[in-house]
């Protein structure tokens, strides 16, 4: 079985209308419910949710103190490589678009490592563009030899692989993996992967699955808000989280909830996704599945960011930069991947969690 | 007489555990530690820092309180054992709080995969603590496998449920020969008195602190009822009874035949 098997099933119901019958009497229902069906995480997400978001709020962020206390873990993303053969039209590393193309030599990842070293962060997330060729599997499990060096946890944002990938990857010391389906919905997933091996949907999808069997500790999945109509991608994705929380009871998973940016290429999104909508969805998930991880990166800019820690958030990236090398050289000289919207670094970010009554986590884990 | 908790060759005064999670800051942990003179204090090994100094979880826990590390993280027998000889190794002495969970959905504990890895480590010369389900036959072998104490979870971590699994934890302060620590789940102080009321040996808290308004003031509150609760179990509380003792006995007439 896999998670295609469930959005199956689902992907033909009704939502539109599901979400337009909702009733104040449902939402309250939701709210008082100590373990939410699916039906009640939809009507969470629905239109009529939006005037009762304050009680939901209370209700989430109590969930949120509960399971993950005063404590926000922090990480900051590290871009390896920008070489691409998808054609992803929403990405400013499309490979059509005509960038300056770079992959960090090992001296550079080792100078990269260590200048985010200093700023006392122990989790990193590396990323590369999705090409086999120019960041092969062993070039990445090269660089993670240096970066544990630098680091207590290492996880992966890069094209998906297979099963026997992903062990070798864990076997030299990633524990973390984050992969965004994008849109689960398969006819748009086409239209915004016209070409390359990301293309398989199928392949993506069970993604997660793959890295969960061969042991990978922490696991990140999420929808990029914009490609479609966002209830019905929150609906999925928390569908998705737990259809794997289910079967993989071992493992820690956590969601995003990526808005799409300005980039270089100006991809407008078809739906527009507010502050409000993000609010919704996160206080959805987290009541849906309260033991579930929320990430929040940093797309989001500072104001936001702080708003939403209280609601249900439980990992914000720190000093970020989606450009290869640019915690070394600064963003200005490299093309980023999307423009970022909180530009503080380590310091600020520590502080402003600390003066908001939240304790900033640099560790928490190790290799064992 | 003073009654302290013995554990290994330690002494304890304060029957109420500290655990070091969920606080909105570091310099708090230590106020809360002095303020309710709690003397057993666990960190998760995950989450210390030992490069670090700031943020170094380990130096806000003054020197002469007890730090019990605990594998928080641990999803089997092996992984438990390799945590615990990394808390040695270091620095954090001897003790260590067995976590192994495998269930992120309600972190219920795996007793089997707990009493593989008490094995090993009483063997390498650990105190063990192992955080378990109030399984009685679980607590047994444990405690036969040289467990220093037991850790029954009163409800799910962070629930604030209470104790929810009185009844089996009853069981086992009466049939455990060790030390019985009711872990997890207690959501407040009277919580606390009735588990000391039944007569566990500690309770070991750490979200109803932390997340509370006034993580010390909770902390002394949580002291103070652990300290109640135990003074009535030595002071032999009055067994409860459904009905109210007859003063017209209806076998009053009996008189001892001679």
């Amino acid at each position: 079985m896999s998670f295609y098997d469930i959005y199956t099933r689902y992907k033909d119901l009704d939502l539109e209308n599901f979400l337009s019958d909702v009733t104040d009497e449902d939402i309250a229902g939701a709210l008082r419910s100590e373990k939410s069906s699916f039906e009640e995480f939809l009507s969470l997400l629905s239109p009529k949710a939006e005037a009762h978001l304050e009680e939901i709020a209370q209700k989430a962020h109590a969930l949120t103190l509960q399971y993950f206390g005063r404590t926000i873990q922090l990480y900051t993303p590290m871009y390896l490589s920008n070489y691409c053969d998808n054609e992803c039209l929403y990405c400013g590393f499309n490979a059509k678009s005509i960038i300056e193309r770079k992959k960090l030599t090992f001296e550079e990842v080792e100078k990269e490592a260590s200048f985010i070293a200093s700023t006392g962060l122990k989790h990193v997330l590396v990323l590369t563009g999705g090409s086999r060729e120019e960041s092969p599997v062993s070039y990445i499990k090269e660089c993670v030899r240096i970066l544990k060096k630098f680091f207590s946890s290492i996880s992966i944002e890069i094209y998906a692989l297979n099963e026997d990938e992903y062990g070798d990857l864990v076997k030299e010391g990633v524990d973390g993996f984050t992969i965004y389906q994008e849109t689960y919905d398969e006819e748009i997933y086409k239209r915004m992967h016209p070409s390359g091996p990301k293309k398989n949907y199928l392949f993506r999808l069970d993604a997660p699955e793959r890295a969960a069997k061969r042991g990978m500790r922490f696991i990140n999945i999420g929808a990029l808000l914009g490609l479609n109509d966002w209830r019905k991608e929150a609906f999925f994705t928390g569908l998705h989280a737990e259809y794997l929380q289910n079967k993989y009871s071992d493992i820690d998973f956590s969601i995003s909830v990526p808005r799409i940016r300005p980039q270089t290429d100006n991809f407008k999104p078809k739906h527009n996704v507010t502050d409000k909508n993000i609010v919704q969805i996160i206080l959805a998930l987290r009541i849906f599945l309260p033991r579930l991880g929320i990430t929040l990166s940093t797309r989001e800019n500072a104001k936001l960011r702080e708003n939403l820690i209280p609601l249900g958030v439980t990992k914000i990236s720190a000093g970020s930069t989606t450009a290869v090398g640019g915690h070394t050289y600064g963003d200005s000289t490299n093309p980023v991947q999307f423009e970022i919207s909180d530009e503080r670094d380590v310091a600020e970010i520590k502080n402003m969690l600390l003066l908001k009554g939240y304790q900033p986590v640099f560790k928490d884990w190790m290799e064992i | 007489m003073e009654d302290f908790l013995r554990i290994g060759d330690k002494i304890i005064k304060n029957r109420l555990f500290i655990g070091t999670g969920k606080f909105p800051n570091k310099p708090i942990i230590k106020d809360v530690l002095e303020a309710s003179e709690v003397d057993v204090v666990t960190v998760a090994l995950r989450r210390v820092d030992a490069e670090a100094d700031e943020e170094n979880v380990l130096n806000y826990i003054p020197e002469d309180r007890i730090l019990m590390p605990n594998t928080s993280g641990a999803r089997n027998a092996e992984e438990a054992v390799r945590i615990a000889r990394l808390a040695r190794a270091s620095g954090c002495g001897d003790w260590i709080k067995i976590e192994v969970i495998n269930d992120n959905k309600y972190l219920l504990p795996d007793n089997m995969e707990t009493l593989k890895a008490t094995q090993v480590l009483v063997s390498e010369g650990f105190i063990v603590l192992p955080y378990m389900s109030p399984d009685l036959a679980s607590a047994k072998r444990m405690a036969e496998a040289g467990a220093a104490a037991v850790m029954p979870l009163g409800s799910p971590i962070g629930s604030n449920r209470g104790i929810k699994t009185e009844e089996l934890v009853k069981i086992m302060v009466d049939e455990i020969d060790v030390p019985v620590i009711v872990d997890a789940g207690l959501g407040r102080p009277s919580d606390a008195v009735r588990c000391m009321e039944l007569g566990c040996d500690a309770v070991l808290v750490n979200t109803a602190i932390a997340t509370a308004k006034d993580p010390v003031n909770m902390a002394r509150a949580f002291s103070a009822a652990v300290k109640a609760g135990r003074l009535a179990y030595t002071s032999g509380t009055g067994e409860t009874s459904e009905i109210a003792s007859a003063s017209s006995p209806l076998t009053g007439f009996l008189r001892d035949e001679k």
